[in-house]
């Protein structure tokens, strides 16, 4: 993947790609910390269809959807061929009652059977993560299970 | 009345209406520049009500106004900033320099002003507002556009030339001859080079000379900083409003960021002041002769600086809408021209009607730029044959939805 950088004299410096399909998708780091995110229009891929400004906590947020939404499905690719496997993302909210807590509190695997594959945290992935690992809000676990140990790993983040 | 209570009564009543005239402008979305002009107008010589306890203060904060625009506009961008972008688009801003400076030079010399008239006048015309420009580069979704880069490095090849023009002009305007004006250049030159080497190597021992925690100790720091440092540049005739500048140059980092944060409420404040200080000392019954000629140049320097942009945007490999975008995108102008116009009036040696035709001027250029930018994309589009539809696989959606 080729993503340009370009300085922004006075606003921040652009990251930029053209997409497969001929949109220019990007971000501009701003100065002040913000992100602005864009995508060019279809006719014209100098200009943007849309300009988004971010907070870094809404920009932390979207890169673990784009991250986990990438490793789901890889996941799911892999897990095809066994019947009754699936993978799901479940995201931690400030009132989880495991917010701030250690992972492994949760007990996931004993009392669901499901595997916490990777952590999605600020754009990063935490691959594998060990009981010891203390969830924060906004962070996205990708999980492998069947479809009812999800639920009821589900109902556990949730509801403790 | 006691001269004390007249002057807190009047100023505080200016000062209010300046509150009421920039909600208007936020209201409908325009730049309070020339809301702060016709406001100063209306108050000043010849206006509607004349005010006279709050001139002595108008003035020297007027002057502040003028330094603390300097500084910000050295904040805002690095050392390092400006010397890539003058390596990177020298050209662009040089056939900027031509095509904008001329109008307003040949105009003053066609109405007689003489070659100091002609020096104001083209620095007036040839600088675009950068406050202006930024706004509507934010304001219309245009951070990502690919030839927003392009006109940002025009707009900070014009604040460098102002380092450079801002001392000559000074020099001129105190009547020195050939020989002193060179003088000048040659110093101007000196110390804009050695403050950029200082700033790029040292930038960071000059933030922590002004840097503190404590934000009063922060605000005092920078602000005694400017003035002494813009008060030494003037008594060198090197101007001082240059002298904030280069200080705003020097200053890097989180230290810029904070001193921007900082500094933003008082540059508002008395930049607005100095607006309506230059109002103040116009006549308005000087703008009807000069109307007519405020409107051609104005007509004549947009299309000079669309021309800059599509010329610039064209060697960044722009296609044409984003040629003209970057075209419009300069047409505003606003604070910078009204500086150059405020020191070529104060200093007395230039015809009171330059002040009369910059402020129609700038007054145009200040409501016709923000509207050019906005309107540009639609009018090239409709000129141009439809373009191709989209392909199926291919759907369009509005990421705002």
């Amino acid at each position: 993947m080729n993503v340009d950088e370009t300085e922004l004299p006075g606003l921040g410096v652009r990251k930029d790609f053209i997409t497969a399909s001929g949109r220019r998708i990007g971000v501009v780091e701003m100065r002040e910390g913000e992100t602005e995110l864009f995508v060019s229009t279809w006719d014209d891929p100098d200009t943007c269809q849309a300009s988004i400004p971010l907070t870094a906590d809404e920009a932390a947020a979207l890169g673990n959807l784009l991250g986990g939404q990438h490793i789901a499905m890889r996941l799911a690719e892999a897990h095809k061929e066994i019947p009754g496997i699936a993978t799901r993302q479940f995201s931690i909210t400030a009132d989880s009652p495991f917010n701030n807590q250690p992972m492994g509190k949760a007990q996931i695997r004993t009392r669901s059977g499901v595997s916490i594959v990777a952590i999605m945290r600020e754009g990063e992935v935490v691959p594998s993560p060990a009981p010891d690992v203390v969830l924060h809000t906004g962070d996205l676990l990708v999980a492998v299970g069947t479809q009812e140990g999800l639920d009821s790993a589900a109902a556990i983040l949730r509801n403790g | 009345m006691d001269p004390l209570a007249l002057t807190l009564i009047e100023l505080g009543a200016v000062v209010f209406c300046l509150g009421l005239l920039a909600r208007l402008a936020g209201r409908i979305g325009m730049s309070p520049i020339p809301l702060y002009l016709v406001g100063g107008l209306a108050f000043g010589a010849g206006g509607l009500i004349k005010l006279d306890g709050m001139h002595e203060f108008a003035h020297l904060s007027g002057e502040i106004g003028v330094i603390l625009l300097l500084l910000m506009l050295g904040l805002e961008y690095t050392a390092a900033e400006l010397v890539t972008g003058l390596r990177r688009s020298w050209q662009a801003g040089v056939l900027d320099l031509v095509l904008n400076f001329l109008p307003g030079a040949g105009l003053a010399v066609w109405l007689g002003w003489g070659l100091v008239g002609a020096i104001v006048m083209g620095g007036v015309t040839y600088i675009s507002s950068s406050g202006i420009a930024a706004k509507v580069i934010t304001d219309l979704g245009r951070i990502g556009n690919r030839e927003t880069p392009v006109v940002l490095a025009i707009l900070v090849f014009e604040d460098l030339t102002m380092a450079i023009y801002l001392p000559i002009l000074t020099a001129i305007l105190a009547g020195v001859g050939f020989l002193g004006g060179l003088q000048t250049v040659g110093i101007a030159l000196a110390v804009v080079t050695f403050v950029l080497m200082v700033a790029l190597k040292h930038g960071h021992r000059v933030s922590q000379a002004v840097h503190s925690e404590n934000s009063e100790v922060f605000l005092l720091n920078l602000l005694g900083a400017a003035l002494l440092v813009a008060g030494v540049a003037s008594a060198l005739q090197v101007s001082a409003a240059v002298g904030a500048f280069m200080l705003g140059i020097a200053i890097s980092g989180a230290t810029a960021h904070s001193a921007t944060r900082i500094l933003e409420p008082l540059r508002d404040l008395f930049a607005a002041i100095f607006f309506v200080a230059f109002g103040l000392n116009t006549d308005p019954s000087n703008i009807p002769p000069v109307l007519g000629w405020a409107i051609l140049l104005a007509l004549l320097t947009a299309l000079t600086k669309i021309l800059t942009g599509f010329w610039a945007a064209k060697r960044g490999g722009i296609a044409v809408p984003g040629r003209f975008r970057a075209g419009a995108e300069l047409i505003a102008r606003g604070e910078f021209s009204i500086v150059i116009a405020g020191l070529a009036v104060t200093s007395g040696t230039v015809p009171r009607e330059i002040a009369a035709l910059a402020t129609a001027y700038v007054l145009l250029m200040a409501i016709l730029g923000p509207l050019a930018a906005r309107f540009v994309e639609p009018v090239v589009k409709a000129f141009r044959k439809s373009p191709r539809k989209p392909k199926a696989s291919e759907p369009i959606s509005s990421l705002e939805a």
